[in-house]
Order: structure tokens, then sequence, then C-alpha cells
């Protein structure tokens, strides 16, 4: 690997740990388009600092870049908070105002001198990684390093100003000036970024990895160190294979891996993604299904209590309105468990064993139902009733109560035939 | 009216605005063009635009821009040609195709709106980069993304004349894109009002809101892509949100909300022409400011949502509760004196005292006397009026009414019922008062012990 690209991938690497450090903030403040409004924000003040220099100056224009941004930052919020305008419309009025002046001032900059002093401004709009050299680097790195420090110091402020920052009002946190402190961040990491890789790749690198790394876990610490890692990962994927493809320009390839990482992640992530959450769906389905069929053949036994415990599906089925199929499948699961055999001619036969765990089911069913009737106001959250969250849902003292008074009404499930419980009231 | 005198007309109007500017009407024609072509892009998106703000969807325009990008050139691949139809085609399908992933996403993967969608567009737009870098024989001018091609419409003439008229081309596109949107608007006005607001109770009146939803997308990427060409995107977006967003500080009603976003898109294509004339300057780019400085401006002047009138309204307030609190205050100063036989007469310096030093003292006790509630006596003193006398009457009475029931009503200790009735003795009018009255049972001593002044009627009407 030659000195050149060595030098773009720890550039581009240390950007996207520093994008995805930062992005994190962004992305948990619902803030993640504020990023792009930023570096379209930054657009203008790289050309009034050209004009006003007259000539290229990097440090110069990164700190117009950084002014105007703010500026941009400010107008958002300053919108938002004191009249009508939406955030969303907030940000869209500053991304494409100040990037409609930026490009007005880019061609005057083009129509007034010569051709050869303007050719950098561009970059600012599409970004150019190999124009990244060592100095770069270094700046880079020490922004990193900056936002890192930053972070790690004031890790447990910004936890709480961004989850619950009117809770950081209430502790005495200057909650507004954190807050300043985090955009600042931003607009720091989207200011370096932007002559590497450009507008919209910037807001890219912003977004991808911290929502990516959102996926796969609930701790914050966790979640900043995914996402540097993940940012680090897409700048320097994406730069090799830039160096390998003549021809493949560096900044979107960076963003394409960052959108594989991204797809991986909604797809296969533990808890929160698509495929565990399906499978995580279909268990609680077949468990419903489990519970709801035990209980109908429940109430089937319970009304003629036969000596031979066998069933016509069709009598079952009546009682509710499946399908055959749905019906079914369900009886075949009970069936793998040993509850239940099947019998000719569309019968079915309830073994000792399946019958106990038909009680238990109604058992469930019937003190949820009475729970529920008595304690209406509660249902809106939790009325999902899944039987085997009874005993995790509702204390002891409250199960006993709500099993005294099924044995009262004479509803409550048990294996004996209802004649005896007769013969014991008389 | 026929053809010819149709064209003369044109010509005269352009010769006499030439002689008017002082400028060649070979140019006024040309801007005449430009501006044309740039309202009527304008107005498409702006109508639309203001949906997009009022569903609070405004960054789709933004993302949807972006997001076409490989759209068009796929459309290129496939056939091979820069013809308009593939391209749309394609760029209307990746238009969709971001508010439907966006949506998923926030759906079913729990991803918050704005992260999902920057995720989207930038992917997409990557994509799309990428696309055109790999063909290579793709010419992609990077300013026509941003600018596209407004600079020129007004020599890239249509090969027919109408009625006389050279027409530009871009208005052969722009033209339906605009007579589509208005015809979308005012076939779906019910449905499209009704699930911007309430999409809860569109559905419940039967609209399908998702449908209204997926429609009002494609209108928007086939506006997007129509108006890409011409305008690029910078102008795209600006025109899908900010007249939006400045009609709804300048009225609360749909109807008029989308008049006023096409009269600011209209101004807009004006205003920025000709500051891009003047300063030498991109076309997009100025109409982009244009229409940020017409925002800013209603920002600070619009009737009622604006900062200027909060401001006022503010002011008004604060200066009404001034000079109510001196009245108030030289009230009970003429009682405690009526109460000690003494007779000293208040000077301006407690008037300032009353209004605990408020700028807002001298404008005020000057209003006072404007209306003829407060007089100044020689020697620097003042004294009230009968009309200030019984104003005073008001409202002493309206702050004892108010101690009295905190005390009946809430447990509050004696020193704690002054400064909440001294809030709401300005908010309390005549109705509320005879109420408060009639609920205390006439009760005459509040809880510090003094009388509550009875009502003081003006015997003069």
């Amino acid at each position: 690997m030659s000195y050149t690209t060595t030098v773009i991938l720890a550039g581009t690497s240390l950007l996207g740990a520093c994008a995805g450090l930062v992005g994190c903030f962004a992305v948990l403040r619902r803030r993640a388009l504020v990023g792009d409004a930023l570096a379209h924000a930054a657009l203008p003040g790289v050309c009034i600092a050209f004009m006003v220099l007259g000539y290229r100056s990097l440090p110069a224009m990164l700190f117009g870049a950084f002014v105007t941004g703010v500026l941009g930052i400010v107008c958002i919020s300053t919108l938002r908070q004191m009249t009508r305008i939406k955030e969303d419309a907030a940000i869209g009025i500053v991304l494409s105002v100040f990037f409609g002046a930026g490009v007005a001032l880019l061609r005057v900059i083009m129509n007034s001198v010569s051709a050869g002093s303007k050719a950098g401004l561009d970059t600012y709009i599409f970004g150019k990684t190999t124009s990244i050299v060592l100095s770069d680097v270094y700046l880079i790195g020490g922004a990193a390093a900056g936002c890192l420090a930053i972070i790690v110091l004031l890790y447990k402020e910004f936890k709480v100003v961004v989850f619950d920052s009117e809770f950081a009002g209430v502790q005495g946190w200057p909650a507004f000036l954190l807050d300043l402190l985090l955009m600042v961040m931003i607009a720091f990491a989207v200011v370096i970024g932007l002559p590497a890789v450009g507008v919209v790749m910037m807001a890219a690198l912003l977004i991808i990895p911290a929502a990516s790394a959102r996926f796969w876990t609930e701790k914050l610490s966790v979640m900043l160190a995914m996402s540097a890692l993940i940012g680090a990962a897409m700048g320097a994927v994406g730069t090799t294979f830039s160096s390998r493809f003549v021809g493949l320009p560096a900044g979107p390839a960076i963003v394409l891996c960052g959108s594989v990482v991204f797809l991986i992640s909604v797809m296969a992530a533990p808890r929160r993604g698509l495929l565990s959450r399906l499978w995580s769906e279909r268990q609680f389905r077949r468990r419903m299904a489990r519970q709801r069929t035990l209980n109908v053949i429940y109430n089937v036994w319970e009304r003629s209590h036969p000596e031979v415990l066998s069933f016509a599906m069709d009598d079952v089925l009546r009682r509710k309105s499946w399908t055959f199929d749905e019906f079914h499948s369900a009886l075949v699961a009970l069936s793998r468990e040993g509850c239940v055999t099947f019998q000719p001619e569309g019968r079915f036969a309830m073994s000792e064993h399946g019958l106990q765990c038909a009680a238990n089911a109604a058992r469930g069913f019937r003190m949820w139902e009475l729970f529920l009737t008595e304690n209406a106001e509660a249902s809106s959250g939790i009325a999902d009733f899944d039987y085997r969250s009874l005993e995790e849902r509702l204390p002891r003292e409250m199960i006993a109560e709500l099993e005294e008074k099924l044995k009262d009404a004479g509803r409550f499930p048990t294996m004996m035939p209802r004649d005896g419980v007769r013969h014991e009231r008389n | 009216m026929n053809a010819i005198d149709l064209s003369n007309f044109a010509e005269v109007v352009c010769a006499t605005l030439g002689r008017w500017l002082s400028a060649d009407p070979d140019d006024v024609t040309l801007g005449l063009r430009t501006i044309a072509v740039g309202s009527v892009c304008n107005v498409s998106c702006a109508v639309l635009g203001c949906y997009l703000v009022l569903r609070r969807m405004s960054m789709l325009g933004d993302a949807i821009s972006h997001a076409i990008l490989p759209g068009l050139v796929i459309g290129f691949l496939l056939t091979g040609s820069i013809s308009i139809v593939p391209m749309f085609v394609g760029a209307l399908v990746f238009g969709m195709l971001t508010a439907f992933l966006t949506q998923t996403l926030k759906t079913y993967g729990r991803v918050s709106e704005d992260a999902g969608m920057g995720v989207v567009f930038t992917s997409l737009f990557a994509l799309g980069v990428v696309l055109i870098s790999g063909i290579g024989r793709m010419h992609l001018d990077q300013d026509c993304v941003f600018e596209g091609m407004i600079d020129f419409v007004a020599i890239d003439l249509a090969e027919h004349q109408y009625w006389g008229l050279s027409v530009p081309r871009a208005l052969g596109t722009l033209l339906p894109v605009l007579v589509m949107t208005v015809a979308f608007i005012v076939l779906f006005w019910k449905e499209l009002k009704v699930a911007s607001f309430d999409p809860m109770l569109a559905m419940s009146m039967g609209i399908n809101a998702t449908l209204i939803h997926y429609l009002l997308m494609g209108m928007v990427a086939g506006t997007t892509v129509a108006a890409f060409e011409v305008v690029g995107s910078i102008l795209v977006v600006a025109m899908l949100i900010v007249p939006g967003a400045t009609a709804h500080l300048l009225t609360d009603r749909l109807g008029w909300m989308i008049l006023w976003s096409a009269v600011v898109g209209i101004l807009a294509a004006i205003l920025g022409y000709i500051g891009a004339v003047y300063w030498n300057t991109s076309v997009a780019g100025m109409m982009a400011v244009a229409v940020g400085g017409q925002f800013l401006v209603v920002v600070i002047v619009a009737p009622r949502h604006g900062l200027l009138s909060k401001l006022v309204g503010n002011l008004e307030l604060s200066l009404r509760i001034v000079a109510e609190d001196i009245i108030a205050e030289l009230y009970r100063l003429e009682e405690r004196q009526a109460g000690s036989g003494a007779a000293d007469r208040a000077t301006w310096a407690d008037c300032r005292r009353f209004a605990d030093g408020s700028l807002l003292a001298r404008p005020a006790a000057l209003l006072l006397r404007l209306r003829g509630q407060l007089a100044f006596v020689s020697g620097g003193r003042v004294e009230l009026t009968d009309a200030g006398r019984r104003m005073g009457n008001s409202l002493v009475r309206s702050h004892r009414l108010w101690e009295t029931f905190l005390d009946r009503h809430f447990e509050l200790a004696a020193d704690h019922l002054h400064e909440p009735a001294s809030r709401i003795e300005h908010f309390i009018g005549p109705a509320l008062q005879e109420k408060l009255a009639r609920e205390l049972d006439g009760s005459a001593i509040d809880p510090h012990g003094r009388s509550i002044p009875p009502l003081e009627r003006d015997e003069t009407k």
C-alpha cells in the first residue's frame, strides 16, 4: 500500500470514528438531519472566508464554515422555539437557503477571480478524499481525540441531557449549555470532514454508524464504542475499495459500506433486529394459540365432563372463530407435547397431563379476565394477555385473591367433576 | 385576440420594460422567460410543499431530491439514451422507494424517522454517484445537480411557437406538472386536508390515509424529478419547504396558505432573477436566497405569528399591567389616607416605585393621563381622576375578592395570598368579579382584615 493511500486510509478511518462518536448524540436526540443541515450551512462560510481573505487558507475556511454552521443551528432552534415553524421545516429552510446562498457566493467567486485559485472550493460540496494530507490526519485525529476527551469527561451529564433533558434541568445542570456543546462538537466534526467527503456523505457518516449501533445495544457507552468502530471500519473499508477499483470515488464507497452495515444491523441485531423481532412475534403467537386452544378444550370438557376424554374437532371449533387449519396446527403442536392424540373420524383425545395443562390455561384466562373487569383502568397498557406473565405481572396476594373469587363463583378450573363440587356445597 | 397581436403585445411589453429599466429589450425577453420557467416550477413545488410542511415531513422533499439520482442513472442505463421518460420513471420509482423505506424503517425497524430518512437518502445518493462513476460514459455536470439549467432555459426554446411566442422548452415538462399538481389538489382537496390535519379522523371517515400519503409522495417525487432537471436540487428543496412555511405564518386557512405559498414562489422567481443579474451569479442560488429573504421578513412582521407582533403583544400586556399597578397602588394610598386623615399626594417617584422601577412606568403614566385616569397636579404630584378611581376600585376589589376566595378554599398562609392575587387581579373581568362576590356571599372583609370595596359605578352614565 502506498504512502498516500495509508495517509488517506488513516484520515478517513479517524474521521469515521469521530463522526460515529458525536453522531450518536445527534441520532439519540432525534436530530440526525441537523447534521445534514449543518453540512449544507457551512458552505456560505467557506465562501465568505475565501472572499474576505482572497486566497485559500484551510484554517480560515474551516472557521468560516464553523461560524455559518453554528449560525444555521441557532436559526433552527430560534425558529422552533419562537415561531410556529416545526423542527423539520426549520431544518429544511436553513439547509436550502444557506446552501443556496453558498452556491450563489461560489458563483460570484468563480466569475470574479481567475480559475486557478477557486479550484479548492468545489471540494467542500462533493469532497475529495485524495486531498487528505498528513497534516489533515493530525487535525482529524486531534478533533477525534478532543471529542472523545469531552465525552469521557462529561459522560454522565451528556447521558442525562440526551435521554431526559428536563431531568438534567431539574438537577441544576446547565442543560442548554450542554446541549449546545454537543451541537458544537457535531459542527466541528462536520466542518473537519467536509473537504474530505463532501456535504451529503458527511451527513451519512454522522447518521449511519450511530443508527446501526443503536440496534445492537441499549447502553450508551457500548453504543458510542460500537458507533465509533463502525465509523472507522466504514472509512477504512470504503477507502480500500476505492483504491482497488479505479474510478470508484471514496466518499460514496464509504457510505455504501455503512449502508451494508446498517442493513445487517436492521436484519440481524439480536433484540431490536427485524429477524429476531419476527421470531419472537412468532413464538408469542404460537404460545397464545396453545393457551387459547387448551382453554377452549377445557371449557368444552367442563360443560359435559365426558368419562372418555375424547372430543370431536368440529364441536370445539364451533365455539371459536378460528379456521380449521389454525386449530389443527395448534393441536399438532400440543400432540408433540403429549397432551393430545389424534383419533379417526375427526376426533382427538386429551391425556391426563393434557387436561391438567388445559385447566391451568383456563385458570390463567379466567383470572386475567376477572382482574381486567375489576381493574378496567389498568387494561389499556397490559390488555394483551400472555398467560406466562400472570405470575410476573401481578403480586402473589392478588393472585390468591383472584383464585378465591373464582372459587366462590364456582368457576375455578379443577380436574374434579362438577357434580362433586355441587354435592360438597349442598 | 389573434396570434400576431399577442406576439406584438409581448414585444411592446419587453420594449417598454426595457426602456423603463434602461436595459436591452432582448435581455428583458430572456429575463421574462427565465422568470416564467422559475415561477411555474416554484409554484408546483410550493403548493405541494404546503402539505409537507403541515404533515411535518418537510425533510422528505430533501431526501427525495437526493435519492432519485440512482433512478435517473438506471433509467439512462436501461435505455441508453438521455430521453426524459425512462429517467423520469426511474427517478419516480426511487422517490417512492425513499418514502416507503423511511416509513418501513420507522414502523418495523423502530428507527426514528429522521435517522431512517438520513440513512436511506444518503445511501441511495451514494449508490447513484457510484453508478455514474462506474458507467463513465454518462457525463454528470456537478453544478447541474445543484443549479440545474435555469441559466440557459431562456435560450433553449421549443421549436414550435405558441400564439407567435417563443416558449422555453422547459415549460413543456413543467407546465403539465403544474397542471397535474393543481388537479391533484383540487380532486383530493377534502381527503388531503383531513389526512394532513387528523389522520385518525381520516381513517374513521373511510379515507385511506396511507393511499393519500403515497399519492402525495408520488406527486412530490414527480414534481421533484421534473423540476430537478430545470432548476437543480437546491431550488427544489427550498421551494418545497420555504414557501409553505412562509404561508403557514401568514394564515391559518389551508386555501389561503396554498395561495400565499404560490405568491411567495412567484415573487422568489422574480426577485431571485433580478438579484442574480445584479450580482452576476447563479439564478437558482439567488432564488433560494430570495425565498429565504421573504421568509425572514415574514417571520418578523407576520400579523399574528410574527416575532414583531408577539413582541408588541407582550409589550402591550406589560404596559397594561404596569399602568394598572400604578392605579391600584394610588387607590390603596387614598384609602389609607382617608382612614388616617392625612392628605399627602403621591409623587411621580411613588408611581415609579409602584411599578417596581419598571422602564415602562413613564409610558404607562403618560398613557393613563391620556386616557384621563391620572392627573398631574402642581409640584410633580399626581392624583386619580374619577375614572381612575373607578378603575382602581375595580382592581383592588378583584384583588381582595381573590385573596378571600383563596383563603376560603385553599389552606394557604396569610402571607401567601398577596402574590397570586396581584398576578390575577389584571385578568378578572366584571363578570368573574360578580361571580366571586356571589360565591363569597357578600363578605366585606379580606383575610388581611381590610374591607373589600363595593363596586363604584360610573354615575355619569
